[in-house]
């Protein structure tokens, strides 16, 4: 490694890799950042719109979702935990269930799609909200569909994170000594968690009361 | 023919003689300054080469660094004074002359790929040309059919694109008679290069003659009148509508009340907004009835339209509408 | 002077990096950041000939006023070519991928960047990113320009629009992951005793640049993205038709491309003070506040997007907080030239080619942030947006500040980076003739814009003549001069003379060591000098006597 470690006698790979994953995150945090401006300049000019086609959306499946990915991120935050705690089988199981929890809220994600496309609410061809508002309620479910899609694919990174993490504690190559990668992982996923929490009540909850 | 080398578009207007104005200024003051670096570099490379036996000591570390701040201090606030000035100059002059004064002749313009359509209010339409008479202030609502463009006359040093679904708006009062280049300045595609037109800034009597030696084709208020009726405006805004909506007469330029609690003012953009998507603003003590006419209604209807609703701006509720047309 | 001896981890065997493998496979394979360096500086060369050539033919078919030797379509998509390519795939990478990379660990006094292999998935992103350019041009090009303005890039735009906007998409990860392997490098492997204010200047510049690579460019990678879904399922939230705002575009657009700006020119600053210094045998005047003048760009960078907007649409009332903030932007780079001028006061001064570059870039950087102030004043800026005024203006600070300085770059490290020289009166003359070539060039487009010729036009008003010609002359002079160090350049790679360590008698750590360096960089235990830039001229000039 560098030779500034080598001298002080320590792993610097540590705190290297932190900085790395801040500075990762703030990118992140711009990637989405992007989407949320275009979603809140479209809803301030179209306030009705975007509320009458929210309504449209599954409500119970976005909340069961939010449920489901809220829960695993308790339960990576755990295992990381575990791990520094040298609790080793503990750590392999709670990932394991943050995996299955990934992977069931993909499910239901897609699920909804699938139901969403059942409705006709893909706003490019035939599109089932008519009437004088039609064009903000388009451009929310286009928002819906973007926001989600990208929600879902670094999601799908986080799984891809997950399972590798799985299967180096469960083989012992991270270990109480070497937690960083699981601890990385973990904030990792605490993200896609984040974003979900704003996505949930700008996509599913707008002027339900 | 053979053109001069340079040659700068003449200043048609007092807005563009001011910033031709500001314009100098700063081109002094740049000039100053990069023949001031210009000179100090050179010199210093001169004076300083290797081999020149010149004094070569700094002063000492404390003194050389208190005169060093002082020196980046001098040169970080004489420019800041400097672009201040700048920024308020040109800030000014912007802001001064952002609204057009009420007396405006109002002339539409349609921008699509790649050609310009203007329409007088008394109905004459030009293709790529636009006549005005000279010490008149002229104020353009501009929108476009398809892909942003600009409308950009060099001679009146101003400049604004034209969005599609907007209206927006350019004015400008030429004190120059003169036939100026307009040029579109926002790259449209392929024919951008090619939409170009030219303004027609006339004296008195020229003007005059160019309007009596025009069409007598209906004025637009007069088409918007017939649209007004044939799309059953008039039906709930008339007169002796019984309908309760509200009267369109005496209302151009006021601010009105909202349903909100909200103001706006009554202007053009307003009137297309409350043609296209009424829903979105609705008058106070009114409610959500009027239907939409989005997809009902084109871009010429809603210039017509428009002017017809501007032309009752100092007409009566109780006037039989139309009277005041031509 | 010292305060720390630094030993090198390891004994490191004779020979070099250039020596560590001599199959294609050892360099599609480095992770070495000096090779990934010439990996990059190879793949920009050619792009920036491609997008050269772009340039080249427009300034042929401008000549005429009317049609020469191509249509309207054609030309639009020149121009679009020209634009992408050479921001995206040329100016963005150029020095902070090549010399970033090459000289950052070097500079810190490390073995490597902190994510080596980090570094090499960034080249290959890269070279993914330009394929899709490279496929675009083939089935045919863009004719949107590189700015993709809506609706003209969504619906009335029958080009290959979506091809290009993945190609920028992706090469934009590679400036990511970059800028992260420099923040982390910079950060965490610094030797002991290298504290921020004993770091070069060109390290503050790379590091801060990297800022901007990491905040920004996800800003643009969404932005595309939802121009790309706008464009291929024909709705989205800029669709005018919908209710949309297609000024939304330009919003999310600029707020990228403005810091994209600073990308560019920044790490040049940082070239222009390691050069200067070292020709002058000086310190760099002002040092602390060269590096804080550095940061007050980025950080002011990301709040005068607005000034793109004056005529497009804007409220007044944001109009004039951009306008004032674009002012304010202008003060740190004011500085920097001044605190350069400065800098040559009481040196030792000598003119090879590096520092005829740099001075170029100080003096052309100069006049291209002049000019700056028009364009941020609101009542100049009506009357000069979207003109050739504005392309001039941009191509003083990007061509002849950006390109000047990286060229600068290029001849100061060469001997460093190859271990040879290459011949001096030829470095010398080509850096006057690209001086003389870019002037020539983009001095008359100052006019041309004041006389009102809006830019991207094909056809143009015969009295626009004269002065494109003037304009066309010039930039066959600057190809010229643009082809001449391809060609010494490379012959010095055989040919040239071989050099020691320190041929320029430079400070700075990577002088260190050997010419080429080592794999890992440093042979000997390094010395970190008490202050950055401990040139002394009158010692110098003693020296010479």
């Amino acid at each position: 490694m560098s030779v500034n470690a080598d001298l002080a006698g320590r792993r610097a790979n540590d705190s290297e890799s932190e900085v790395g994953l801040w500075v990762f995150l703030a990118s992140e945090v711009m990637f989405f950042g992007l989407l949320f401006y275009g979603y809140t300049i479209t809803r301030m000019a179209h306030p009705q719109a975007f509320a009458i086609a929210s309504a449209h959306t599954d409500v119970l499946l976005g909340s069961l979702n939010a449920l489901v990915i809220f829960t695993s991120s308790l339960t990576v935050a755990l295992a990381a935990r575990s791990l520094r705690l040298g609790a080793q089988r503990a750590s392999f199981w709670l990932l394991a269930v943050t995996l299955t929890l990934g992977v069931l809220f993909l499910a239901i994600k897609c699920y909804e799609y699938y139901g969403d496309i059942d409705k006709h609410l893909v706003p490019w061809g035939d599109f089932a909200l008519h009437g004088p508002l039609a064009g903000g309620e388009r451009m929310f479910f286009f928002m819906y569909f973007v926001m989600t899609g990208a929600h879902a694919i670094h999601l799908t990174v986080g799984l891809g994170l997950l399972a590798f993490m799985l299967a180096g504690v469960g083989r012992g190559a991270y270990t109480q000594k070497n937690t960083e990668a699981v601890e990385l992982t973990a904030l990792y996923w605490a993200v896609v968690d984040t974003v979900w929490i704003f996505l949930y009540p700008i996509l599913y909850l707008v002027h339900r009361s | 023919m053979s053109y001069p080398l340079v040659s700068l578009p003449v200043a048609a207007t007092p807005y563009a003689e001011k910033v031709e104005g500001l314009f100098w200024a700063v081109t002094g003051v740049c000039t100053l300054v990069t023949l001031g670096i210009a000179v100090a570099m050179t010199y210093f490379c001169f004076r300083y080469r290797s081999g020149a036996e010149v004094d070569r000591t700094l002063p000492d570390l404390a003194a050389g660094k208190s005169r060093s701040r002082r020196i980046e201090a001098t040169w970080i606030a004489v420019p800041f004074a400097f672009f201040l000035i700048f920024f308020a100059w040109g800030a000014k002059l912007y802001y001064v002359y952002d609204d057009p004064p009420d007396n405006a002749l109002q002339i539409f313009v349609t921008a699509k790929q790649w050609m310009w359509k203007v329409e007088h209010a008394d109905g004459r339409r030009e293709i790529n040309e636009l006549h005005v008479p000279v010490d008149q202030p002229v104020k353009l609502v501009m929108t476009s059919q398809d892909v942003i463009h600009d409308f950009y006359v060099p001679a009146f040093r101003e400049k604004r694109d034209i969005l599609p679904g907007r209206y927006t708006v350019l004015w400008f009062e030429p004190t120059l008679a003169g036939v100026y280049p307009l040029r579109c300045d926002e790259f449209c595609g392929t024919g951008h290069s090619m939409m170009t037109g030219r303004v027609y800034v006339m004296s008195r009597e020229a003007y005059s003659r160019w309007l009596a030696s025009g069409s007598q084709a209906p004025s637009l208020a007069r088409l918007g009148f017939d649209r007004f009726r044939e799309l059953g405006c008039s039906g709930c805004h008339g007169p002796s509508s019984r309908i309760h909506a509200p009267s369109l007469a005496g209302v151009y330029g006021q601010m009105v009340p909202l349903s909100d609690g909200s103001f706006v003012r009554f202007d053009d953009g307003y009137i297309r907004d409350s043609i296209l998507q009424p829903a979105r603003q609705i008058a106070a003590g009114y409610s959500n009835d009027m239907p939409p006419f989005a997809g009902r209604v084109s871009e010429q209807d809603l210039l017509e339209l428009t002017a017809y609703i501007r032309s009752l701006a100092n007409t009566s509720p109780d006037v039989p509408q139309g009277n005041h047309l031509q | 002077m010292s305060t720390a001896i630094v030993e090198p981890a390891l004994p490191e065997p004779e020979g070099n990096y250039l020596e560590n493998g001599y199959s294609l496979r050892s360099w599609l394979t480095t992770t070495d950041h000096k090779r990934i360096a010439i990996l990059y500086a190879v793949t920009i060369t050619a792009f920036f000939f491609m997008g050269g050539t772009a340039a080249t033919l427009m300034r042929l078919e401008l000549i005429s006023p009317t049609p020469l030797i191509m249509g309207a379509e054609t030309y639009n998509k020149l121009f679009t070519a020209h634009g992408v390519i050479m921001v995206w795939f040329f100016l963005i990478p150029s020095i902070p991928a090549t010399l970033g990379n090459f000289l950052i660990p070097m500079m810190v006094g490390a073995k490597d960047v902190a994510l080596p292999r980090v570094n090499l998935l960034s080249w290959y992103i890269f070279v993914l990113g330009g394929m899709f350019v490279i496929v675009t041009l083939i089935a045919g090009g863009i004719d949107t320009g590189w700015t993709f303005y809506v609706p003209l890039s969504t619906r009335y735009s029958d080009t290959q629009v979506v091809y290009g906007v993945v190609g920028i998409f992706i090469a934009g990860f590679s400036s990511i992951l970059t800028g992260l392997n420099f923040i982390v490098t910079v950060h965490r492997l610094r030797a002991p005793g290298l504290t921020w204010f004993k770091l070069p200047l060109f390290v503050w510049a790379i590091y801060a640049t990297s800022i901007i690579l990491v905040l920004a460019t996800p800003v643009l990678a969404m932005t595309l993205v939802l121009l790309a879904m706008q464009r291929v399922f024909g709705l989205g939230i800029f669709d005018a038709l919908l209710g949309g705002d297609p000024i939304l575009f330009q919003h999310m657009f600029w707020f990228y491309s403005h810091p994209a700006v600073y990308i560019m020119v920044l790490p040049a600053m940082g070239v222009a003070s390691e050069v200067i210094s070292c020709f002058a045998r000086k310190p760099v005047f002002g040092y602390r506040t060269m590096a804080y003048a550095i940061a007050a760009i980025a950080a002011f960078g990301f709040m005068v997007w607005g000034h793109h907007l004056f005529v497009a649409g804007q409220s007044l009332y944001a109009s004039l907080v951009f306008s004032f903030l674009s002012y304010v932007v202008a003060i740190p780079s004011a500085i920097k030239v001044f605190n350069w001028t400065a800098t040559l006061y009481k040196g030792s001064i000598t003119f090879e080619a590096p520092m005829l570059y740099a001075l170029g870039f100080v003096g052309l950087f100069l006049i291209g942030g002049l000019t700056g102030l028009y364009l941020a004043s609101l009542a100049l800026d009506a009357n000069l947006s979207d003109t050739y005024f504005v392309v001039a203006h941009f191509h003083y600070i990007m061509v002849g500040g950006s390109v000047m300085a990286y060229f600068a770059g290029i001849h100061f490290w060469w001997p460093k980076i190859t271990g040879r020289m290459y011949p001096e009166s030829w470095s010398r003359l080509a850096a006057i003739v690209i001086f003389i070539g870019f002037n020539l060039t983009f001095f008359p487009q100052f006019i041309l814009g004041l006389e009102g010729m809006p830019r991207r036009y094909f056809e143009y008003a015969p009295q626009f003549q004269f002065l494109n010609i003037l304009s066309s002359a010039g930039a066959s002079i600057l190809a010229a001069g643009y082809a001449l160090p391809v060609l010494y350049l490379t012959w010095s790679i055989r040919h040239g003379p071989h050099v020691g360590r320190n041929p320029w008698g430079a400070k700075g750590l990577e002088w260190q060591t050997r010419s080429p360096p080592p794999v890992e960089n440093f042979d000997v235990p390094l010395r970190i000098p008490e202050r950055p830039y401990d040139y002394d001229p009158e010692a110098e000039e003693a020296k010479r006597k």
